[in-house]
């Protein structure tokens, strides 16, 4: 029933590994080609490894599934290389409207102040995330194998060892390191015997594709209680090709099988529409949902990734977002580690960090169900109560949760991070995703960070750097790990050994509650390590000891 | 003073990132406060928490106006 895309399918290849007279050993493996899977691939290759990319069927994500992509996704896909098509393709948007019965109740922007290169959320079906994805990583080498299934897998100290299965039979396999991104039913987790903790929701939801030409503008609307679908709430977003994603909830007795079929769908959407509109069906399924997570995130040599390590609620768009942040995390980590120049340990911190952040997710999506889905009566009147007193009453529209819209975690008290000695205001402090900027000439602090450890180091006028911070920029570059000096500067300059990068507008300097000579280590995840409000060597380099556990 | 009808949860020594994280701390400390309980314990539950918080209010003309928005519409 699909009308506005065609799927594409990936040739299966028999691997030489069939014919091999001995196990072949891999670097590093990725079991899923999931949009986290992916970009988890292109990350690694980025850092410089050979990626084989292991997937148990030939094709991208069937139906829109994933949808809402939030502002630091962006971040992380321009990082990786794939941003400007995936958001050249989607519908951006920053404003939500919220409906109690027949009244909109409350209002929000995702970027209440300008100059961010991305806005707050973009909305796009999974399978374009996926396609432009497996295009950047075929441009960078990844070695892809469709219809190759990890049958089993037995992880050993130094290695894993795979049995994988093809159509023209079973090979075995071993890598140095494994990362797991085959999803909620994760075959790899249940064949190591681990459990994902956490809470079953009883309810279930209904999500229906629809090609229209509405009249709704970009902006996710929501429903509780509307007169279309009472007693039960409603979702709308618009996608990509005149799409719309329409999520009703059902409630636990539903048949998940009967609300599937057309005729039961199509009355509800005319329900909703009001009229006679033309419109289209093109995808429906029926979903329940858990927020869970594994204990730790790297057993050994396997590294689990996205809803392999943990689930939410689909309300505040937390489940495919925080993945991409695994990713994020997660690459630099194994880079450094695979190449000598970090120690294993440092691959735990990928795991005390993103599970950190997988509980935070997990807080925020089970307190927007709660919220949604009220259990009890009592739960139900707080909450209609809250939503009648929000028309009028700035504290109730504050409580008002349809969905916190996922936001990057700050990771508080990560060991990477170095504790401040000076004092600053704001929330760039150690462990928070670096804020974005305008630069002169219309480019984006953003574009130029990441993938490296980097100095921000902020100057009124970089002729006046003293000689001294000159041949300490020069040394930081020399280092095993080397730090890229940044100058955030109020005039262009041209100065060896740092880039040089205009805050024209000061607006940058305001974010970091910077003042000349305020110093900023930034992780190649763009994740604040350190900062000072005096430039000191010996401190930047325990910085990034610390930062990359060689301390 | 007149009643404060802008958001105003907050927890002393408490750092917020996010604006609606001290609002929903608190919504979800009231839903836990009834977990479990039948309608009519919660209704006790309901009736026992506006006395005490009446009381530490204190100020009867800022009482007065909650209570009238409280009825209004109902």
């Amino acid at each position: 029933m699909h009308s506005t895309y065609n799927y594409l399918e990936f040739a299966y290849r028999r691997p030489d590994d069939l014919d091999a007279a001995r196990v072949r050993r891999h670097p590093l493996v990725v079991v899923g080609a999931g949009p986290v899977g992916i970009a988890a691939a292109i990350e690694c290759r980025l850092k410089g490894l050979p990626v084989v990319l292991l997937d148990d069927d030939n094709t991208v994500s069937v139906g829109s599934r994933g949808v809402c992509y939030a502002k630091r996704t962006l971040e992380v896909l321009d990082r990786i290389g794939c941003g400007d098509r995936i958001v050249g393709k989607g519908v951006s948007w920053n404003v939500g409207r919220t409906f109690f019965r027949d009244k909109e109740v409350y209002r929000f922007d995702l970027v209440p102040e300008p100059d961010h290169k991305r806005p707050g959320m973009m909305n796009l079906q999974q399978y374009y995330l996926e396609e432009f994805e497996l295009a950047r990583a075929r441009e960078l080498g990844v070695e892809m194998r469709w219809k190759n299934k990890v049958v089993a897998v037995a992880p050993a100290a130094d290695r894993v060892a795979l049995q994988v299965q093809t159509p023209d039979g079973i090979y075995p396999l071993e890598a140095d390191w494994l990362i797991a991104a085959d999803g909620a039913r994760s075959a790899i987790r249940n064949m190591m015997g681990l459990e994902t903790e956490g809470k079953v929701f009883m309810d279930r939801f209904l999500i229906a594709d629809v090609v229209m030409k509405a009249d709704f503008p970009a902006e996710r609307w929501f429903w509780f209680d509307p007169p279309f679908h009472p007693n039960q709430s409603v979702l709308l977003h618009r996608q990509a090709d005149n799409v719309w994603r329409i999520d009703f909830q059902l409630g636990w007795d539903a048949d998940p099988d009967a609300e599937k079929r057309p005729e039961r769908v199509i009355p509800r959407i005319r329900a909703m529409l009001g009229d006679d509109r033309e419109f289209e069906l093109e995808w429906v399924s029926v979903y329940t949902f858990q927020c869970r997570r594994m204990g730790k995130f790297r057993h050994g040599r396997v590294l689990f990734v996205g809803d392999a390590a943990h689930q939410v609620s689909p309300f505040g768009a937390r489940g495919a977002n925080s993945g991409y942040q695994d990713a994020d995390n997660l690459g630099w980590k194994l880079g450094l580690v695979m190449d000598g120049r970090a120690p294993e340990r440092l691959l735990d911190s990928y795991s005390d960090e993103r599970t950190f952040a997988a509980d935070e997710n997990i807080l925020n999506s089970t307190r927007s169900t709660d919220f949604i889905t009220p259990k009890t009566p009592i739960s139900k009147l707080f909450r209609n109560a809250v939503l009648e007193l929000a028309e009028r009453h700035a504290f109730a529209r504050k409580l008002v949760n349809s969905g916190r819209l996922s936001v990057p975690t700050t990771y508080v008290d990560s060991a990477l991070n170095t504790a401040d000695i000076d004092a600053f205001a704001g929330n760039m402090i150690p462990g928070a995703p670096l804020d974005d900027g305008p630069l002169a000439g219309g480019q984006w602090l953003i574009d130029a960070l990441g993938n490296r450890f980097q100095l921000l180091v902020f100057v009124d006028d970089p002729a006046e750097l003293e000689r001294r911070c000159l041949d300490g920029f020069r040394e930081l570059a020399r280092l095993p790990i080397a730090v890229e000096t940044l100058l955030i500067a109020r005039r262009p300059a041209d100065i060896a050994h740092a880039r040089t990068l205009v805050d024209l507008k000061g607006v940058i300097a305001r974010r970091y509650d910077a003042r000349p000579g305020s110093v900023y280590l930034a992780r190649p995840d763009q994740h604040v390590a350190a900062r000072w409000r005096q430039l000191d060597f010996e401190r930047v380099r325990r910085a990034v000891a610390r930062a990359t556990c060689n301390s | 003073m007149p009643l404060n009808l802008e958001p105003n949860f907050r927890e002393p020594g408490k750092h917020y990132g996010r604006d609606f994280s001290p609002g929903d701390d608190f919504y979800e400390l009231l839903i836990d406060t009834h977990r479990d309980l039948t309608d009519e314990q919660s209704a006790a539950v309901n009736v026992k928490l506006i006395l005490l918080l009446a009381n530490h209010v204190g100020d009867i003309a800022v009482l007065r106006e909650a209570m009238s928005i409280a009825r209004s519409g109902v």
